[in-house]
């Protein structure tokens, strides 16, 4: 049964329909998968029983002719939403022990669907990282191995669900992202994955990191999975006071193949100083394809992108100063004695939150602090204008971005680790679109020289999903990505 | 950014920190800042800043009650509870 777990969802479901296996038995090829997945370490809880009586259940709905839109597809959710009886970590000490009593709006919708939940993926501590290398239960590892046979990272802060999805013990998975944390680790994992615009899909029950740039999205290892995924999980929620009240679009219907005539820019200031010649070479080879297929190249300029990153590194630490306030250790999450209120606070939150978090805590303490926040936050929000008006000047040119997704492919665990700031230029291709509001997708491209896979990312114009994915599916059919993981390999041989 | 500062904002961040770990701070934070310091180059007289990419006014509702009544729900995860209230260190001798 082992080939079930190599099916993508859209064929899935038509296996499902006609009976040629039931979700039972898909989900039981899918928890085989994890267990075999272990090394990977991407889930912090792993719910194979839950995951086997939602399979029963959706076997029933089946036979009575009630399936949902996503019926017993088995998928991963990122740590990051909350599932009513299911602890839920952040991947911090902090929520070790928190389990929900309420259940995420993205994931209440993919169960409604009929999804099937087969645990909950490893991240970043608190989503604040680009490698999951932050998360207090481990690193998580990714499937694809360098040339040297080296552990590479998944990428962050969604690392969990890409490997995972990566290593066929998932066909799907939920992220969030900030900066980059769905596209960023689809790149590095050689899957794709979504953040589609900010507002698409509510906020309610992910736990917040910064809240006007979080979005949740979707993995999955192709396109048309991706647009599967997206349709269940977006909606507008009354509970997100940020939540756009606009219909979904059947995005499956979307990818109709037919680019002719779209017009395609290309960002000069993407060609950023020092990129390594395999990224320019793959982002020349996504233009041709594009072109090849009857796109119409157009450069544009979003004259402010290099200062993206620094934007971002005042406004979302500002943000997690104010939403990581609520760990007190008064209402759930770990406390530790004190003398006092005041000690308990300050021991609860040395001993509960990691390096990265207290870094970027501090940060956005100190950009907000009397005296400093004119200077530094007030300031970030200007510029943030400036970069949102990029696109809304390159969007006048063009209807979609061509990019690369990350400067580099899969690092080694440990690289990168000691300077801050060389981990945040992971990040510079993405941050831009997180900084805007704007949808961004990343698609394998191909391979490097080590045989890592490359990602390139398609930006869109605010509620274009559809154009994103439909341009996404293009440079998915030319680019014929069949390669599998290494680990995998081995196992096929 | 030196130790006294970093200090101060762990003590407004409520982080315990000891001399060793206000250091190693302090020279991740001053280099974090020192990146950060090429925002200066641009200019935003006249830029309003941007708080949110979406251009929606924040929506209003019926004032009515809507939930209510679920005192276990939000304890359940309390560190220490009693009698429907949470429990904290004494404030007032």
């Amino acid at each position: 049964m082992t080939e079930l777990t190599h099916l993508t969802i859209a064929d899935a479901l038509k296996g499902l329909e006609k009976k040629d296996f039931t979700a039972t038995e898909l989900t039981k090829a899918h928890v085989d998968a994890m267990a075999a997945a272990k090394s990977l370490n991407a889930f912090v809880t792993e719910t194979p029983e839950l995951a086997m009586r939602q399979a029963a259940e959706s076997d029933k709905r089946r036979a009575a002719g009630k399936a949902g839109p996503l019926d017993g597809i088995p998928l991963a959710i990122k740590d990051l939403f909350c599932t009513k009886g299911v602890r839920t970590t952040a991947s911090s000490h902090m929520l070790e022990n928190f389990v929900p009593t309420y259940e995420s709006t993205v994931s209440a919708n993919l169960f409604r669907d009929g999804a099937v939940m087969l645990g909950k993926t490893s991240l970043d501590e608190f989503a604040m990282g680009s490698s999951n290398t932050t998360s207090y239960f481990g690193n998580v590892i990714n499937p694809w191995k360098s040339g040297n046979g080296k552990d590479l990272v998944p990428g962050g802060s969604s690392g969990g669900s890409a490997a995972i999805v990566a290593a066929r013990a998932a066909m799907g998975a939920t992220g969030t992202d900030t900066g980059g944390s769905i596209r960023q680790p689809a790149a590095f994992c050689g899957i794709a994955g979504i953040k589609p615009t900010y507002g698409r899909c509510s906020r309610w029950g992910v736990i917040a990191f910064a809240s006007s740039l979080d979005q949740a999205g979707v993995f999955a290892r192709t396109t048309r999975d991706c647009a599967i995924l997206l349709k269940s999980a977006a909606g507008f929620d009354p509970k997100d006071s940020t939540s756009a009240n606009k219909p979904v679009p059947d995005y499956e219907a979307a990818l109709t193949g037919n680019i002719k005539g779209l017009k395609v820019g290309i960002p000069k200031e993407y060609n950023v100083e020092g990129m390594p010649e395999e990224i320019a070479r793959i982002w020349q080879q996504g233009t041709e394809w594009l072109k090849d297929s009857g796109a119409q190249i157009v450069d544009v300029s979003l004259p402010h992108t290099k200062y993206a990153l620094a934007t971002y590194y005042i406004i979302a630490p500002a943000e997690a100063s104010s939403n990581l306030a609520r760990y007190d250790g008064v209402r759930y999450g770990l406390r530790e004695p004190g003398n006092d209120l005041r000690e308990v606070y300050e021991n609860t939150r040395a001993k509960g939150f990691g390096d990265e978090v207290k870094r970027r805590i501090m940060i956005g303490t100190y950009v907000l602090s009397a005296g400093y926040y004119d200077a530094y936050y007030i300031k970030a929000q200007k510029v943030r204008r400036l970069i949102a008006e990029d696109f809304t000047k390159a969007f006048q040119q063009c209807e979609v971005l061509l990019t690369p997704t990350a400067p580099s492919a899969a690092f080694a665990i440990g690289e990168n680790q000691d300077d801050p700031i060389k981990m945040y230029l992971n990040d510079v291709f993405t941050v831009p679109a997180s900084m805007a509001g704007v949808p961004g997708m990343s698609v394998p491209a191909g391979l490097n020289a080590d045989g890592l896979p490359l990602g390139l990312q398609i930006i869109g114009r605010p509620w274009e999903e559809e154009t994103v994915f439909r341009v996404s599916d293009v440079i998915e059919q030319k680019a014929a990505f069949t390669a599998l993981p290494q680990t995998l390999r081995k196992k096929a041989a | 950014m030196d130790k006294d500062t970093v200090r101060k904002v762990a003590g407004l961040a409520r982080i315990r920190m000891n001399d060793a770990e206000l250091e190693a701070m302090a020279l991740k934070l001053g280099k974090i800042m020192g990146f950060v310091e090429q925002l200066g180059e641009i200019n935003t007289d006249n830029v309003a800043p941007l708080a949110s990419v979406v251009d929606i006014d924040l929506r209003l509702r019926e004032d009515k009650v809507t939930d209510g009544n679920c005192v276990d729900d939000v304890l359940a995860n309390a560190p220490e509870k009693t009698q429907g209230f949470f429990v904290v260190p004494k404030i007032v001798e």
